[in-house]
């Protein structure tokens, strides 16, 4: 099976390529071929969400994506979301501040789908029952989501705050 | 978890596809959101040895809404009808039924045309399409072929597809008058989940308050979506009150054949879409201005 495809995307702002299989999805396309391992694979058939990313704009399960069928589009992995000189973005403070994470292992899949969720301008924000509804696409195994919740709450005051 | 090898295929236009799946045959499959299809892959529940894929098929890609029709190409992403304006007041039932698809990360990827053709039996869309009066466009090596709802889904994941044929359009009719009301109601174990039962209701009432045309629509309690001809003639003609409502839940009773798993029994899922469907007729009533 060496049919292997040429693939250019750009991540993160950047042009990068690689090759991969058709068989190989996005997710360890990113991991294996760009050397992306912030993106991280849980279940493999999108159930737990650890492995979204942001395809022009929009979140997507990468495990449930060919790499093939990211060619020429735009995405943004967990490495993307702080800038360049290292420093946070409001949502990755307020993960930090809030202690919204134990393991980790869950982290990047949150903090991709939530900053699609701010940049909708967190519709719901104050209602516990809607915000919830709005994580439910990400599994955690440690923190029972509370720290999670406030941690979103807090990084839609600090971009209020803050624009 | 790794998906079998597969030749990949992206056609360009729909005629290019229909030739491709012709020439493939029964080796091929559809590649539309990708939502269930790819678990199923990587899972190897599937390993279809040629992958056609829809996404570069920009001619099924479009949403149009003129006058009471609702034109929705076959790639539409569900997330793009939930977030049409227009939609939210003129036909709730709709925009809240594609909101309880999976989680928004699914619903940004997964495709109308998808869905339908995938039939599963508690999924949202073929009983909207029912309730909405929906036609499928099927286009095969022969032209287009137009499939009401009804005559569609036949039962657990089967349609009335040909196999060389793709679902290309489906289009809908939004009743327009300002006395019409509808919602739709599921429950989950959890949320994102397939529904354990699911109502789709909509009423139209007339200037004394009588209801004159009315859609009751099941999911999870079948083979196939329902719409409930039983619940619909209680309600055409009557005062939209809780004992209507009740007889109507009643009414539903030989048109569904819940079966018992993990979730729940079978008569779990009986008492729980007649509570839904008494629940959903009376908020479609309140927001079609009645009581
Ligand atoms: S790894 Fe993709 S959803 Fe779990
Ligand atoms: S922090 Fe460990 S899975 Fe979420």
């Amino acid at each position: 099976m060496a049919d292997r495809r040429p693939i250019t995307l750009r991540v993160n702002g950047q042009e990068l390529s690689g090759s991969a299989e058709p068989r190989m999805t996005l997710a360890d396309f990113l991991r294996d071929e760009l050397g992306l391992t912030g993106t991280h694979l849980g279940c493999e058939h999108g159930v737990c969400g650890a492995c979204t990313v942001l395809m022009d704009g929009r979140s997507v399960r990468s495990c449930l994506m060919f790499a093939v069928q990211a060619e020429g589009h735009e995405l943004t992995t967990v490495e993307g979301l702080a800038a360049p000189d290292g420093s946070l973005s409001p949502l990755q403070e307020a993960f930090s501040t809030n202690h919204a994470l134990q393991c980790g292992f869950c982290t990047p899949g949150f903090l991709i789908a939530v900053t699609e969720y701010l940049a909708e301008g967190a519709p719901g924000v104050d209602d516990e029952a809607t915000l919830r509804a709005r994580l439910s696409g990400n599994l955690c195994r440690c923190t029972g989501y509370q720290n999670i919740v406030t941690a979103v709450r807090d990084a839609a005051e600090r971009m209020r705050r803050s624009p | 978890m790794k998906p079998a090898p597969f030749e990949y295929e992206r056609p360009e236009s729909l005629g290019e596809a229909v030739g491709l799946l012709a020439e493939h045959g029964e080796e091929a499959k559809l590649l539309a959101g990708g939502q269930s299809l790819v678990p199923l892959l990587a899972l190897r529940l599937a390993s279809p040895s040629v992958l056609i894929d829809l996404n570069g098929v920009r001619e099924l890609d479009h949403l149009r809404l003129e006058g009471d029709r609702l034109a929705i190409g076959a790639m539409t992403r569900h997330r793009d009808v939930e977030e049409m304006a227009e939609l939210r007041t003129r036909c709730p039932m709709l925009v809240e039924g594609v909101s309880l698809i999976g989680h928004v990360t699914i619903r940004n990827r997964g495709t109308v045309g998808g869905s339908l053709a995938h039939a599963d039996p508690a999924a949202e869309w073929p009983s909207l399409v029912l309730a909405l009066e929906g036609e499928i466009d099927a286009t095969g090596p022969e032209g287009v072929r137009t499939i009401p709802a009804e005559e569609f889904f036949e039962t657990y994941f089967t349609t009335a597809l040909a196999p060389d044929e793709i679902v290309s359009e489906v289009r809908l009719r939004i009743p327009e008058s300002p006395r019409v009301g509808s919602c739709f109601l599921e429950l989950a174990r959890r949320h994102g989940d397939f529904a354990l039962a699911g109502v789709g209701a909509l009423l139209e009432l007339d200037s004394s308050g009588s209801i004159t045309d009315a859609r009751v629509t099941l999911i999870g309690v079948r083979d196939r979506a329902v719409r409930s001809s039983g619940a619909e003639s209680v309600l055409v003609g009557a005062r939209p009150d809780a004992e209507v409502f009740a007889e109507a839940a009643e009414a539903i009773d030989p048109e569904i054949e819940p079966v018992s798993d993990i979730h729940g029994t079978s008569e779990y899922r009986r008492h729980l879409a007649k509570v839904l469907v008494r629940r959903a007729l009376a908020l479609a009533t309140e927001r079609a201005g009645g009581v």
